[in-house]
């Protein structure tokens, strides 16, 4: 254990690499650490934020899904009571359309009643006269007779 | 060992703890310690200054990770002890710690390999362990003791500093038994820390020269590596005892008693 200069080399280097360290290795790496710590901090800050952000948009988004639903059931409704207003009112037009078109088929049909009536009278007097004719087989007084007849058929 | 035939046990061991010397009564220069240590402190800085150069604050490196852990790991020790504003000590201990651990660690090399390296190119005793060296560990004590007392100026002032060394531990009375005892107090500081790493890594070593001197080969083997496995915790502990002592001492040096 022979105590030399060797220590004084030996302080030295020492003091060399000391300074080395303090001056070219510590700063940037614990610039880099700080500088990592502040960015993870920063994001998940940010997270936190936006968290938050989400919640407040998902509570925004119900409400806006509620109102849009109430009002969805609101058209519907008024939707259904102006269908029921316009099937009334076709209901009744229908109806009318149909009571005029029967009153006009019923007239009609009495006119051709009527019509039929006539004719089948006619019809009935002339058989009538031809059947007397033949019957009697005479002439007999055309006009006094037809008159007797047409008295008789509008008994009928 | 081929040549254990021709030199004695002894002969070995006092070979092997032999140092590279040049020149002359106290002015000799363990070439050895010196060149083992710079080359070491050299690889320590290289890497540590690659991974300070490209340090980034997103994602790090294999490198740039394990340089981070070791100066968190420093910084957080330095941040326990010392109370106080300081650009000096965490990058004083990360030092301490990283080169001291790499020249123990040069401790778990084969005890044979680079003296017969350095036979090969004609140098006779060759040390490859540098804190088996007393004189690197007393250097960078002494270092401590240099900044013990520059702290004790920074944290008290020369006059608080005066008035310390003179009233404690007795009270201004008794002021030549105070300086006495501060004397012995800041003196066992650096020799304690440097006969510490001194001891444990020259102890240390010497069983490895033991094992290899003294046993069989086929044995040496199995004990060398239990040895060499207890030595990983022996060398990474003596690194960080040295770091924190020197924190320590400079942290008290820096607050008042």
């Amino acid at each position: 254990m022979d105590i030399n200069a060797t220590l004084f080399g030996q302080a030295i280097t020492f003091g060399i690499f000391i300074w080395f360290t303090m001056k070219f290795v510590w700063p940037p790496i614990v610039q880099a650490m700080q500088d990592r710590e502040r960015t993870i901090a920063d994001g998940l800050e940010a997270a936190k934020q936006g968290q938050k952000q989400l919640e407040q948009a998902q509570v925004e988004v119900h409400a806006e899904l509620s109102k849009a639903r109430h009002k969805a059931t609101e058209i519907v409704e008024m939707a259904q009571k102006r269908g029921d207003e316009v099937i009334k009112e076709a209901q009744v037009k229908a109806v009318d359309e149909g009571q005029r078109l029967l009153a006009a088929a019923q007239a009609r049909m009495e006119q051709e009643i009527e019509a039929a009536r006539q004719t089948l009278r006619a019809e009935v007097v002339s058989m009538a006269m031809a059947s007397a004719e033949k019957l009697l087989q005479t002439s007999m007084d055309d006009a006094k007779h037809r008159e007797l007849l047409d008295r008789v058929v509008g008994e009928l | 060992m081929s040549s254990a035939e021709t030199m004695t046990s002894t002969d070995y061991i006092v070979h092997h703890l032999g140092n590279w010397a040049v020149g002359d009564g106290f002015w000799t220069f363990h070439v050895d310690t010196l060149a083992v240590s710079f080359i070491l402190g050299l690889g320590f800085c290289f890497f540590f200054r690659l991974a300070a150069r490209k340090a980034t604050a997103d994602t790090p490196g294999k490198l740039q990770s394990f340089v981070e852990v070791m100066v968190k790991f420093v910084d957080d020790q330095v941040k326990d002890t010392f109370h106080g504003q300081t650009k000096f000590l965490g990058p004083l201990a990360l030092t301490i710690f990283m080169w001291v651990f790499l020249m123990n660690f040069m401790d778990l090399i084969p005890v044979d390999l680079i003296p017969r390296i350095m036979g090969l190119f004609g140098v006779e005793y060759f040390r490859a362990v540098p804190t088996t060296d007393v004189n690197l560990t007393l250097g960078m004590a002494m270092t401590v003791l240099g900044l013990i007392i520059f702290y004790n100026f920074k944290g008290k002032g020369g006059v608080g500093f005066l008035k310390d060394v003179c009233s404690h531990p007795f009270g201004m009375k008794l002021m030549p038994v105070n300086i006495a005892l501060r004397l012995v107090e800041d003196l066992a500081k650096p020799i304690s820390l440097s006969m510490r790493l001194f001891g444990n890594l020259y102890a240390g070593e010497l069983i490895f020269i033991l094992i290899a001197a003294l046993l069989p080969w086929y044995f040496q083997w199995p004990l060398g590596a239990v040895w060499a496995i207890f030595h990983i915790l022996v060398i990474t502990l003596q690194a960080f005892i040295f770091m924190m002592l020197s924190i320590v001492y400079i942290s008290m040096a820096y607050e008042s008693h």
